[in-house]
Formats: structure tokens, C-alpha cells, sequence
């Protein structure tokens, strides 16, 4: 049987069950201190005097730092093609002399207890001198707003994105559509805060680090880096991760600073966030404004997008350079048809948290904005929204198509698919149209239910390589080390069916290690929906070599040609043999007269030995690297239906559906698990999640008291459909990455649905959708038909 | 700071005396100095849930309750349901309904769970959906975890 493509329980449940998974915080070292971070209270200010007396003066404090003792260099920029023209806005691991978000690093007491370092933190002095602030991304780019850098610009790039003619399309379009949408500042919000823990040693010069994930290679250079040591000395150990989303993993002021401290102070140092500085502290994102417009011609054909991007980043630019804003322009787009567009997307800075990347960036913003344009055109131009798009995909026919855009250094070259299929599935394996024909009856009888869609395209498997090593030990165990990391998502699972299905082996006996650099010295992590697909293929190479080199012993062992034999059952196998029912018995001596040997005994005869001309040379296993050019284009349907309330605003989700073309699903239950969360938290942003600041920059939302997640009580129950029709051509498996796809269309899709109810197709145009704006819609609207 | 105090605690049946600072939360106690470390910590401010563990049988955010209040009581935390090798009956179906992703909240939806079906051993779905509603997930979307504790309740879990 085929594990790849069954619903194989997942390897990782019994310990995250039980209690005994390894999560950072749950990691102590001897002799270790605990690092708190004093953070800016203010948004904007020029630092005066520092006292850190009080603090060293206190019981347990060990150290006070603040960034006039520190000479370490800014966090790089990690994705961006080219950083040069961002080095100005890089973030200081310290402040050094101004601060520009509540929340930045100031200084760090270092203490021989968590509590002991936070009362020491509590007495460090410093003088703020304030200054006004920058407030959102629009105002800030204007003239004579406060600026946040000396000789540089708030108004940090252009980031522009284009084709055809567009300015001659809405020239001499039929009808052209314009409107102002705006979607939330918000965060990741994973439920286990980040922790940290570093321990030197002296004797090896070497760092242990645990906590980092996601990219943990990345993260260890430019640790040794800032230590001046080479990368081969700082070892960063695999953990569990209690949720990653984009935001947990990228390198921070924190991770530097565990590590600059372990070594100066010759003790291990541990750091644990609490919520309220993760909600300061972590990357924000989202937060953008847009005026998009398309040209149409008289039959409702998309001629022409046309989009104003303004991208609040927040203080710094952080590791992620410019990927949101060139994510956003890149994939606007989606998947329909044009003839040209034009984007450009300012970005700036702000008196805010700095913002990187949020599941889904970028295509959660651009397909809402476009999605309520379509909305709005279907409005205006008087066709149903779902036929406006209907006659707008791109037809299988016309795929592969390149978009004659570039998006992460890769060219957008969309691959296989049929979007107006799956388009036409969706909305009649959710019941769409009786959805539609429920929400109508209820509309007359005065309750505000509405129904809506959107079609989205997805990006994922994202270059440029992985790397994995499989290997099998003389009591047959199987080994999976990849460079991907664990972040919850159930990859560990995932690679162990990839490999079982080659090695003829249970995934349980599979064991796989994600993101350990001790392990692996080389590669490049989980982000970007890449994890199944390029690392999955990493594993899939492996693998398929490690069984190679098993036939190729067992051939000697056996003393039969390779096309006698057969891999499966975790032996190999003489086929005459195995025709004849017999298998030979479990323990027998692997010799010429053997009918078959195990992974096992083949690893056991290649194990410490030199090849000896007849067996090739050990150990069992291989070391794979997978390299792609360009990224996969998973496609989907969201499709919503909703109710208000007309005395709150509030808005309940009535029903929900996602269809999504992955390629090929390694494990069907998990892929479903992603796209339910990803809705569920998609839902989240489109009406209630939004991290908010007062006209002083000050944070309004540092709890979860006033940050609000969706509970089991806002969570509709969410329908799936996931297809497998279009395999992507990028890579061995298939696969098209199932990440990020269940959160990409939901503000959009609930948006129109919100619309809908409400007989005001073009509006919301703001995420969140929140009960006070539902009821502003709801005033204005009855103004307008004059039936309040 | 004041001085630590004495405090006798019963976790999972094995009795612990240990002083404590009275400030030190219950959570800190179980996980850094009584290496109880399933409880999980997630927001410090008794929204989240991820810290609930049992204290007499009745669950709690360990959070914001201090060691000092645990003195002469019995708490039950995960490692009490079950080992990785014997899941227990609620554990084994949060792993056959896909009930948890990155496994960190996870602890403490089971322990709510736990305490929820000694009381309501056969409940309604709305009744489900209402005590679910008390901690937070970031990876599920929450379908996976009712339908664990409908099936743990359908199998008398709490019986």
C-alpha cells in the first residue's frame, strides 16, 4: 500500500499528547540566567541619561546592558534580492540613542531568576525625550511628517510591479472601477510565546542554541557572525513549536542577544516572552491601503488592474525586506485574465512594531482588495458576481501562463490548473446556490444573512533548494533529517510517509529531525509553503537513492541482478522467491542462499567498512539536495455565508467552504487541518483581529483581552473540498503546498458576504469588519434608502 | 520580595514540599520546579487557557494562581492521562480526530476536557462547543477538538 496520500496518524501526537514534547521553554541548562528586555514605552523619542544602578544593585541581577555597551550589527535582511538601499532602516539589536516603537529594546537586565530580572528591569532609568510620531503609512509618506531616520525618507521604497498597456485600457475601457479598500494591522498570534535559550562553551568555542525554527541555518551564520566563530560551532537544536505562521523563527534582537550574553557572561541565558511583549515584540503585518481600479469592456471582460498600494512596515525593516509589498504586487493579479496592470506599492516606515510576513502575505491583502473589486464591477456592470469571474479565470487552455512578473526573485509562471473547474465544484459541492436562495428568504423576512465568494491564487514551494539525508541503521530504524523545520504543522509525519513508501517500511518506523544544524549542516527551512514540497522532494531523492544502494548491496548479498529483486516490507527481496510465498524468516543470516534481507541487515553489512569491491560503499543511506527555479501556483475557492446582527453589528459566520487545488496531498488529514485552521483564523482577521494604536503610537491591543482571537463559539464549522487534478510539474511529488491556502480568500470571501447581507455590494472595504463599522454600514445604508 | 514559603503539593498523586516565593505563579511551580513541564504557558492573563491544569479535581489557570494557594492541595496535569506508549481514552481522541496541531495548547484543552466529562459525561454539542470555547487554538480552527471530545464522550470517557 501507498502511505503518500493516506490519512497516516500523525508521529508527532503522542508526545505533544502526553506532555512530553520538547518545546524551548522547557529546556534548562546548569548554572543558567534569565534575560528580560527593557523595552521603549514610548513611540517615538531621543534617549537621554541611562541609570542602571538600581538595577546591578538588586539581589540576583547579574548584568545590565544597554546599547551604548554593545557593538553588534543590525538584523540583516534575509529574503530580499537586494538590501543595499534598505541598510539605513535595519534594526538595532539595542537602540542606540533614539527609539521608534513601543516595545524596541532599550537594555537587558540579566538575573539568576525570570522574576529577579524583571524587577531589575523595572529599575532601569532612562530618559525619554518624545517626539511626535509617524502614524500610518499614507501621512507618514507626506509632507512634514515626523521622520523617523536622518537623511533617509519614510517613504522607504517603491516597490512597483507591471504589464501591457495599462494607462491605455482604462483609456479606452467601457466602464472603469475604482475603489479605497484598507485591510488591518495584525499578527500571527501563535499560542506558545517565543523562548530562547544559548550556552557557550569556552573550552570548544562553541554555541548551543535551542528555540530557533523555521530557518535555523539562516539564523545560526549570522549568529556565528556576530561571534566570530564559524557557523560549524553554533548549534541549533531542533524543538517543538508551538505555532509558526510566518512570524516565529526569523531572527530577532532577542536571538542575538541570548547569544552575545551566553558568551560574555559565561553562563547559559535563557529568555521566555510573555504575551504582552510578544504583542509589541513580534512581527506585525497586514496593514495596507489600497486604491485599485479595473477597466472592463462592455461585456464584463477584465481588461486592466490598476493598484495604489501604501504598506505601513512599522519602525524597521526587519528581515523580511520588501517581500510583503513585493508579494502583494506580484500575486494582485491572481488567477484571471488581463491584458496589463500596474501597481506600485509605497512602502514606509512608521512609529509602530516593525512588520515581516503573516501566512498568506501579501495574496491576503491583494486578494481581498481585488475580490471586492470584482464585487464591486459585478454591481456595477449588473452581472452575478460568481458568472464576472467565470468570464475572467484564465481557461486550463490557457495555462501554463507566464505573468511576465517576477515575485521572490523567481518569474510567475503559473502552472497547471483549471480554475473555472474548480470554480464550478465549489460552488456546487458547498450547496452555493442554495445558500444564496436561504440568505434571500431570509432577507425578506427581515434578518441581514448574506452569501459570498472569492477565487484566489497561492504561491508555494519556493526555491531555491533543500537538503536531506535519510539513513537506516543495522537494526533497520530509519532516519529523516531535513532542513525544514517542525512548527506544528505535522511535517515530521509527512516526510516519514514520504520515505516509508520508498523503503517499503511502516512511517512509524521512521523517524524524522527537522531543523537541527547539528545534524545537518546545511539547509534552508520551513517557510513559504515549502516544507512538503521542496523538502518533502529532498526526502524523496534520498530515499529513493538509499534504496537504490540497498538493492545494489542485496544484489551481492543475494548473489541475483538487480531486476530479481524487490524493495518492499522493509527487505529486499528475490522476486522468485517472493513468488514462491516465501520470504525468507525474520533473523535468518543474510548469505547467498537467503531468499531475501532486511534494510537492516543490509545496513549491518555495510556498516564501518570499507566497499570490498563486491558491496558498495556504506553506510545505508543518502544525502539529497532538491533545487527549484520556480514556485508552484496552488489555486482555490472560498465561499462564505453570514448573519448580523442588526441591534450589534456583530457578524456570525454562518457557513463556510474552502476548495483548494493542491496537486497531491501527502496526507489528506492534515491538509485538511491546515486549510480548516487557516479559514478559521482568516475569519479571525476579517472580523476581529486588529492590533491598534492611539494618536500617540501607543499599543491599544497588547493582550489577548483586546488582541481577540476566534474561540470555538466564532468558529463556523468548515467544509472542504481538496483536489488533486493538476499535479504540479515542479517537483517530484506533485505537490503544490497546502500551507497557506485556507486563509488567503477569507477576509475577501466574508467581506462579500457581508456586502450581500447588507445590499451594498462595494462595501466593506476594511478588514476587520468589526460590530461599531458593521453598524456605521448599517446607519449609512438605511440612510440611503431612506427606510430607517 | 518576601521570603519563600513551605508549601506541601500533591501533583498526580506523587506529594512535593518545597518552599516558594509567594509570588511565584502555580504554572512556574509545576513546570521549573517541579519539572511538570506539559503545563504550558501561554499568555499569562488567563485568557488563552494552555496552563489549565485540575487543582481538587476542578480546572484552573495555573497562571493566575500562585504556588503559595496550591499549599495542601492536589493539582493533576497532563502527564496524569497518559504516556506516549498508553495514550489515555481522551488523548487517543484528539490523535483520531486530528484535535491538535503544534500540540502546545493541547494540554490544556485536555485537562479542561478532562474535568468538563467527569461532570457531563454525556453532553449535548452545544454543551461541548460552550466549554471549548474557554481556551484558545491557533492551529485548528477548533473542528478537530470538538469532534475529539464528542467521539471521547460517545466512548465514556468521562464515565
Amino acid at each position: 500500500m501507498s502511505y503518500v496520500g493516506s490519512r497516516v496518524g500523525r508521529l508527532e501526537d503522542p508526545r505533544l499528547l502526553t506532555g512530553t514534547g520538547h518545546f524551548a521553554d522547557d529546556e534548562d541548562r546548569p548554572g543558567q540566567l534569565w534575560m528580560r528586555v527593557v523595552r521603549s514605552p514610548v513611540a517615538h523619542a531621543t534617549l537621554g541619561a541611562v541609570d542602571i544602578s538600581g538595577a546591578l544593585a538588586l539581589d540576583g541581577v547579574r548584568a545590565v546592558l544597554t546599547g551604548a555597551d554593545v557593538s553588534l550589527p543590525p538584523i540583516p535582511v534575509r529574503v530580499s534580492p537586494d538590501p543595499g538601499d534598505l541598510l539605513g532602516y535595519l534594526q538595532p539589536v539595542l537602540a542606540q540613542g533614539r527609539v521608534r516603537y513601543v516595545g524596541e529594546p532599550v537594555a537587558v537586565v540579566v538575573a539568576d531568576d525570570p522574576y529577579q530580572a524583571e524587577d531589575g528591569a523595572d529599575l532601569v532609568a532612562i530618559d525619554y525625550a518624545e517626539l511626535a510620531p509617524a502614524r500610518d503609512a499614507r501621512t507618514a509618506c507626506g509632507p512634514g511628517a515626523p521622520q523617523l531616520f536622518h537623511r533617509l525618507p519614510n517613504e522607504v521604497a517603491l516597490v512597483t510591479a507591471s504589464f501591457g498597456d495599462a494607462a491605455a485600457a482604462f483609456r479606452d475601457a467601457a466602464h472603469v472601477v475604482e475603489l479605497d479598500v484598507a485591510i488591518g494591522r495584525q499578527t500571527a498570534v501563535p499560542i506558545e510565546p517565543r523562548s530562547l535559550l544559548a550556552e557557550w562553551d569556552e573550552a570548544r568555542q562553541s554555541l548551543d542554541v535551542w528555540g530557533a525554527t523555521k530557518v535555523p541555518h539562516f539564523n545560526r551564520r549570522v549568529i556565528a557572525g556576530v561571534l566570530g566563530i564559524p557557523p560549524a560551532q553554533v548549534r541549533m537544536h531542533r524543538c517543538d513549536a508551538g505555532g509558526g505562521f510566518g512570524v516565529r523563527g526569523e531572527l530577532y534582537p532577542e536571538d542575538i542577544l541570548v547569544a552575545y550574553l551566553a558568551r560574555l557572561l559565561g553562563r547559559p541565558v535563557k529568555w521566555t516572552e510573555d504575551r504582552a511583549e510578544h504583542m509589541v515584540a513580534v512581527n506585525h503585518s497586514r496593514d495596507q491601503a489600497h486604491r485599485i481600479a479595473g477597466a472592463f469592456d462592455s461585456g464584463g471582460r477584465l481588461l486592466a488592474i490598476r493598484d495604489e498600494i501604501w504598506h505601513d512596515n512599522g519602525a524597521y525593516i526587519r528581515t523580511h525586506g520588501l517581500t510583503v509589498p513585493e508579494l502583494t504586487v506580484s500575486m494582485l493579479p491572481g488567477p484571471y485574465r488581463m491584458t496589463s496592470f500596474e501597481a506600485t506599492a509605497h512602502v514606509a516606515v512608521t512609529n509602530k512594531t516593525p512588520c515581516g510576513t503573516y501566512r498568506a502575505p501579501g495574496r491576503y491583502e491583494g486578494t481581498f482588495a481585488r475580490e471586492r473589486l470584482l464585487d464591486t464591477a459585478a454591481s456595477v456592470l449588473g452581472i452575478d458576481p460568481v458568472e464576472l469571474r467565470r468570464r475572467n479565470l484564465l481557461g486550463p487552455g490557457e495555462l501554463p501562463h507566464d505573468r511576465q512578473l517576477r515575485a521572490l526573485g523567481t518569474d510567475v509562471v503559473l502552472d497547471e490548473g483549471d480554475y473555472p473547474g474548480l470554480l464550478e465544484r465549489a460552488v456546487t459541492e458547498s450547496g452555493y446556490l442554495s445558500w444564496a436562495r436561504e440568505a434571500r428568504a431570509c432577507r425578506s423576512a427581515g434578518r441581514l444573512v448574506g452569501t459570498g465568494l472569492a477565487v484566489f491564487l497561492e504561491k508555494s514551494g519556493l526555491g531555491p533548494y533543500e537538503v536531506a539525508e535519510v539513513q537506516v541503521d543495522p537494526a533497520g530504524r530509519v532516519q529523516v533529517t531535513v532542513g525544514g523545520t517542525s512548527l506544528g504543522q505535522g511535517i515530521e509525519t509527512v516526510l516519514a510517509q514520504i520515505a516509508a513508501d520508498v523503503l517499503g517500511v511502516c512511517p512509524d518506523s521512521v523517524s524524522v529531525i527537522a531543523g537541527d544544524t547539528g545534524m545537518l549542516g546545511d539547509g534552508v527551512g520551513s517557510w513559504a509553503s515549502r516544507s512538503t514540497v521542496v523538502g518533502g522532494s529532498a526526502v524523496l531523492r534520498a530515499a529513493e537513492a538509499t534504496g537504490a544502494l540497498a538493492r545494489q548491496a542485496a544484489a551481492v548479498l543475494l548473489g541475483a541482478g538487480d531486476a530479481e529483486l524487490r524493495l518492499a516490507g522493509g527487505r529486499v527481496t528475490l522476486i522468485s522467491a517472493a513468488q514462491a510465498g516465501s520470504q525468507g524468516q525474520p533473523g535468518e543470516r543474510a548469505g547467498p542462499l537467503a531468499a531475501s534481507v532486511t534494510l537492516g541487515e543490509i545496513a549491518a553489512a555495510l556498516a564501518g567498512r570499507p566497499a570490498d569491491g563486491e558491496l558498495p560503499p556504506g553506510p545505508l543511506g543518502a544525502r539529497r539536495e532538491f533545487s527549484v527555479d520556480h514556485m508552484t501556483y496552488p489555486y482555490g475557492v472560498h465561499l462564505a455565508q453570514v448573519e448580523i446582527d442588526r441591534g450589534t453589528g456583530a457578524v456570525r459566520v454562518l457557513r463556510y467552504f474552502v476548495a483548494y487545488e493542491v496537486g497531491r496531498a501527502i496526507n489528506p488529514a492534515t491538509v485538511d487541518g491546515q486549510l480548516v485552521g487557516g479559514a478559521i483564523q482568516g475569519i479571525g482577521g476579517a472580523l476581529f483581529e486588529e492590533v491598534a494604536y492611539s494618536p500617540e503610537g501607543q499599543p491599544l491591543t497588547a493582550s489577548l483581552i483586546d488582541y481577540l482571537l476566534p474561540s470555538a463559539h466564532e468558529a463556523p464549522e468548515v467544509a472542504t473540498l481538496v483536489t488533486e487534478d493538476h499535479p504540479s510539474g515542479s517537483n517530484p511529488l506533485g505537490a503544490k503546498g497546502a500551507g497557506e491556502g485556507g486563509i488567503t480568500a477569507a477576509g475577501a470571501a466574508v467581506a462579500s458576504a457581508v456586502g450581500d447581507a447588507l445590499g451594498t455590494p462595494s462595501v466593506p472595504t476594511r478588514l476587520p469588519i468589526t460590530p461599531e463599522r458593521v453598524c456605521q454600514l448599517i446607519e449609512a445604508s438605511s440612510g440611503a434608502t431612506g427606510s430607517a | 520580595m518576601t521570603d519563600a514559603q513551605s508549601i506541601r503539593i500533591t501533583v498526580n498523586g506523587t506529594e512535593h514540599e518545597l518552599a516558594v516565593e509567594p509570588r511565584r505563579t502555580l504554572a512556574d511551580v509545576l513546570r521549573h520546579d517541579l519539572a511538570y513541564t506539559g503545563t504550558h504557558v501561554g499568555c499569562e492573563h488567563g485568557i488563552c487557557g494552555a496552563c489549565t491544569v485540575l487543582v481538587d479535581g476542578l480546572p484552573a489557570r495555573s497562571c493566575l494562581m500562585f504556588g503559595v494557594q496550591a499549599d495542601g492541595r492536589s493539582v493533576e496535569t497532563v502527564e496524569a492521562l497518559g504516556t506516549p506508549d498508553a495514550l489515555g481514552p481522551l488523548q487517543q481522541a484528539f490523535t483520531d480526530h486530528h484535535g491538535l496541531q503544534c500540540g502546545f495548547c493541547t494540554p490544556g484543552f485536555l485537562m479542561l476536557v478532562t474535568a468538563f466529562l467527569r461532570e457531563t459525561p454525556s453532553p449535548t454539542d452545544e454543551e461541548i462547543r460552550e466549554v471549548v470555547a474557554s481556551n484558545l487554538c491557533r492551529c485548528t480552527g477548533y473542528q478537530g477538538i470538538l469532534r475529539a471530545v464528542r467521539a471521547a464522550a460517545d466512548a465514556g470517557a468521562g464515565s
